[in-house]
């Protein structure tokens, strides 16, 4: 089959759904390779080096599976033929209209921000991918605009504090700026309702802030939620404790499919220092701001500037390229389980019934919840864990007492009903068990295989009883003594040759 | 000072020599000494017996035949001893146990003949007069019976090692029934004949026993073999040790002890690091009612190459191997030894992590890694590197699975939940060598295969492996 990279129509996308490498990888799956003149010009990556890589230069709408980053224009669409397949971001929550459409086209649409967020769809999880790009570009925006160092200095000019950075939301793209501002020197402080998250932000260097309150978010999607009025109110005091005290907040709340929650009032921003820097990495989705001007920079009056780029991963076109073009690989991976350049849709497959939007002329959208891999946790904890069944529970002391004296009294009534005879067989025998658990239990693992052949060895001593029985006139017993002195020699042998093998190649380094 | 005090004297020097033997094997350094110490105990033990033989006026006869089969069996066991594959211990093992077990019924029949049969009347007469008869007939029986189901037992269980028979286990209809039937009529048959001490009675539990040493193992799959194996060591010294209580001798009690605490130690040891009760085990048929487990999502794995495993080796400073018992079923512990010496002339810190059940015996991969000339002191116990898998950048699970098993720590419902096992998961990357996705002894799915973390090297282990020796 033959895929398509499309020329992005959007207006300042400057990434490209394919790059050279990643062509080459799709070419390795058994596909053909179209690409639109000039697709990859934005990102740095020529028509030549396309075609370097085995691509062709053609009309990629019209290739049987479609590449993109954002959703066609209608030009492209409309060169889109039935029955071809279309993956890129579609945003399905917000446009309904754009999957009726496609479905009424005939054309089998996958959207790669529907992907679950389960472990083994993370290789194909652009919205991590790019978030963390985006993460990373926040902070560097954010450093642009900030007219001062990020690490402290001491100088003999005089000493230079450190910025003080505040993260809002520490998901990919929380941790990413989390992590670059710490290595640029700044002191980084996050806040997450999920109080788990907390490991996650010391191990990236970064102070978590806990919001004081009750209520824990338990996300079974992977993704965000809106809380509650009440965690809400507490969480804006916690802001507006700390803005003041900041040079810099980064905010990344967003919750799918809806507008972002305002995390910043402008009270917030107008308590900031002058020469502070807020970036609003939901403003395409209405902003955590209040004031964000989606896709724009602006300074407030009172000298706080709000960024809220919309295209952060975009200003990083080469690389964003180069992971989405990779996330896109790896779905082809799982699309071609032949590797024979022949698209499958497994409708069984919980990944792959969760990104197709659209199938067959329907509207397959939402699919059926999955359970993902970041609740089990919880749910560990919510279900009475069954104590293993085992015997290793210790006894309290007086049960073990008990026993113990039970015991003592049972052995005693044997021993004391025996005959003399047997009565000093069993203490040699009740003796030698006890010695036998405590030298054994002394030897090292390593040595339980010789162990046991020397046991072999030894155990061979029954060579002793035969030894005394035959030949005493009787013929029988001399054949089954003859026999067992037989067997019991080679135990003895065999045993003690065999554990001297053994031992000799242990050897030290 | 007679023949028969001086052998006393002997025995004791014997048995003494036995427990300093088991003790020296507490340490690497004293092994060697300690084999000594029993070569030299079993020296002591013979020679006082033979003279002891000839103070009782054995026929001439009798002594050449004891000649005769003291150098056939002694012929034998160096031989086998020499020639054996370290793969093939375990086989080894379970028939030696199979000819303690043979032995102690001969010497149980031979008791019998002797005393109850009227071969020897005076002995026969003697315990009557001291009232022990019905002892003598009480300790012939118990002796065959343990004895011969030592026999068919460690027969069937060499024939599961050797893969001679097939590895899972059998499932009769009421097996559990069948043995603790078989028990029952052992402990009738045992009042009937000490009442009444016919042969036909002596044959009758010798069936009984046979037949129940083959049931007891074969309901019993291959990958518990472990327990098994060590099971029948503990049994083959209870069977000495009855047959001393029969010929009133002291040395075989107590060796027959010291062997039989040893099994019992070791299956318990086993069974603990299985997380299973001793009467689990027993009852047999693991991985058959196992499949219940919840089918779950566990979703695609990663795959490898070895040139790119070989490349993560490259960069690691600190890699653990894990073998099962696949590396010795695929013979790669030479190949596995090569990558370890070439990874440590690189200044790698390689280490081995073994399991306690890993392989088919206790210490089992011990034995194999010593064989391919690995130092012993980089192979360590689960207990001692558990705690250093966080640290660990790249692991080499080859060849293993149930012990490997993170479901064992989180999931609860599952067949092998709290049985202790190698936290491999905590390492950076984890590389899984495995023929196939099919699971493993226990029929358990393991999640390990699909953490993100971990990816899987197909193909037969000692081939892959070497591929990474060459890659490196």
């Amino acid at each position: 089959m033959i895929i398509g990279v499309l020329r992005e129509a959007l207006s300042g996308e400057t990434r490209v759904a394919a790059t050279p490498e990643t062509v080459d990888k799709l070419i390795g799956l058994g596909y053909q390779v179209v690409i639109d003149a000039g697709a990859g010009d934005a990102s740095a990556f020529s028509d030549e080096a396309f075609i370097a890589a085995g691509a062709v230069i053609g009309e990629a709408a019209e290739a049987d599976i479609v590449f993109g980053i954002n959703s066609p224009s209608q030009g492209q669409l409309d060169r889109m033929r039935p029955g071809s397949t279309l993956i890129c971001l579609m945003s399905p929550a917000v446009h309904p209209d754009r999957l009726a459409d496609l479905a009424g086209r005939g054309v089998t649409a996958l959207a790669m921000d529907a992907v679950p967020r389960i472990s083994r769809a993370q290789s194909l999880d652009v919205l991590s991918s790019m978030a963390n790009i985006a993460g990373y570009r926040a902070v560097i925006e954010a450093a642009n605009a900030f007219g001062r160092f990020f690490t402290g200095q001491v100088t003999a000019a005089g000493k230079v504090p450190p910025a003080k950075i505040l993260v809002a939301g520490v998901g990919v793209a929380g941790l990413a700026a989390i992590g670059t501002a710490g290595g640029m020197g700044a002191v980084v402080y996050a806040t997450d309702p999920r109080p788990e998250v907390a490991d996650q932000v010391s191990s990236l260097g970064g102070t978590y802030l806990p919001v004081a309150s009750g209520e824990v978010e338990v996300s079974s999607t992977g993704y965000a939620k809106e809380m509650s009025d009440d965690y809400n109110e507490r969480a804006a005091s916690l802001y507006a404790t700390w803005a003041p005290d900041v040079d810099i907040i980064i905010t990344t709340a967003l919750i799918p499919g809806r507008q972002a929650p305002i995390l910043i009032t402008a009270d917030m921003v107008a308590s900031m220092k002058r020469g502070s820097v807020i970036v609003d990495m939901a403003a395409a989705n209405g902003g955590n701001v209040e004031g964000t001007v989606p896709g724009e920079s602006i300074v407030t009056a009172n000298g706080v500037t709000i960024i809220g780029y919309t295209d952060l991963p975009g200003r990083l076109a080469a690389q964003a390229s180069q992971l989405f073009g990779t996330n896109l690989v790896n779905l082809m991976k799982l699309l071609t389980p032949g590797k024979d350049g022949r698209l499958v849709l497994d409708w069984e497959d919980a990944v792959q019934r969760g990104i197709t939007v659209a199938r067959d002329g329907q509207v397959t959208w939402p699919p059926p919840p999955v359970q993902v891999s970041a609740a089990p946790e919880q749910v560990a904890n919510a279900v009475p864990v069954p104590q293993p069944v085992s015997a290793s529970r210790p006894m309290s002391p007086t049960r073990r007492f008990a026993s113990i004296a039970a015991g003592a009294a049972v052995l005693l009534l044997l021993v004391a009903a025996a005959p003399a005879a047997l009565r000093v067989h069993l203490t040699v025998f009740a003796l030698a068990i006890v010695i036998g658990y405590y030298v054994i239990g002394n030897v090292h693992h390593a040595l339980h295989t010789p162990l046991m052949s020397v046991t072999n060895a030894i155990s061979g001593i029954i060579v002793v009883g035969a030894l005394l029985q035959i030949g005493h006139g009787n013929a029988a017993i001399t054949v089954l003594s003859f026999a067992a002195i037989l067997l019991a020699s080679i135990n003895v042998f065999g045993g003690f040759a065999v554990t001297r093998r053994m031992l000799s190649m242990f050897s030290r380094s | 000072m007679t023949i028969e005090s001086l052998a006393q004297a002997a025995y004791l020097i014997a048995a003494l020599l036995f427990v300093l033997a088991l003790a020296s094997l507490a340490k690497h350094e004293t092994a060697k000494a300690g084999n000594a110490y029993g070569m030299a105990g079993m020296a002591v033990a013979l020679v006082a017996t033979v003279v002891l033989a000839v103070d009782r006026h054995v026929e001439s006869l009798g002594l050449i035949l004891i000649g005769v089969a003291m150098v056939a069996g002694g012929a034998v066991g160096l031989w086998r001893a020499r020639v054996v594959q370290m793969t093939g211990m375990p086989e080894l093992i379970a028939v030696l146990h199979s000819f303690v077990g043979l032995a102690a019924v001969m010497v149980g029949w031979s008791g019998y003949l002797l005393v109850e049969g009227g071969s020897n009347p005076a002995e026969a007469a003697a315990l009557t007069a001291s009232g022990t008869l019905g002892i003598h007939h009480a300790e012939v029986f118990i002796g065959v019976f343990i004895g011969a189901v030592t026999f068919t037992g460690s027969i069937v269980a060499y024939g599961k090692l050797s893969g001679r028979m097939a590895s899972q286990p059998l499932m009769l209809p009421g097996k559990n029934i069948l043995n603790v039937g078989a028990l029952a009529l052992f402990v009738a048959l045992t009042i009937w004949f000490c009442a009444s001490p016919h042969l036909w009675l002596l044959v009758a539990v010798t069936a009984v026993a046979l037949a129940l040493g083959w049931h007891l193992v074969a309901s019993i799959g291959g990958g518990d073999m472990p327990v098994v194996v060590s099971m029948l060591n503990s049994y083959s010294g209870w069977a000495a040790a009855a047959s001393g209580f029969l010929l009133d001798n002291d040395l075989l009690i107590v060796t027959g002890a010291l062997v039989g605490s040893s099994g019992a130690y070791l299956s318990y040891i086993m069974c603990k690091a299985m997380n299973r009760s001793f009467i689990s085990v027993i009852a047999g048929g693991f991985g058959v009612a196992a499949a219940t487990g919840v089918d779950a999502e566990y979703g695609e794995h990663r795959e490898m190459s070895a040139a790119q495993v070989a490349e993560l080796l490259n960069a690691a400073t600190s890699v653990i191997i894990t073998p099962g018992y696949g590396m010795a079923v695929a013979q790669a512990q030479y190949g596995v030894a090569e990558l370890t010496r070439k990874l440590r002339e690189h200044g790698t810190n390689v280490r081995f992590g073994i399991h306690p059940v890993a392989g088919r015996l206790p210490g089992h991969m011990n034995v194999l890694l010593a064989e391919a000339k690995v130092p012993y002191d980089i192979v360590l116990e689960m207990d001692e590197i558990n705690d250093d898998f966080a640290d660990t950048d790249v692991v080499l699970v080859i060849g293993a699975n149930d012990t490997v098993n993170p479901a064992a720590e989180t999931d609860p419902s599952s067949p092998i939940a709290g049985m202790p096992v190698l936290r491999v998961w905590h390492a950076n990357d984890v590389i899984v060598f495995k023929r196939s996705m099919a699971s493993g002894y226990a029929g358990v799915q393991n999640p390990l295969f699909f953490n993100h973390n971990s990816a899987m090297l197909f193909g037969d282990a000692k081939d892959r492996v070497e591929d990474i020796v060459r890659a490196l």
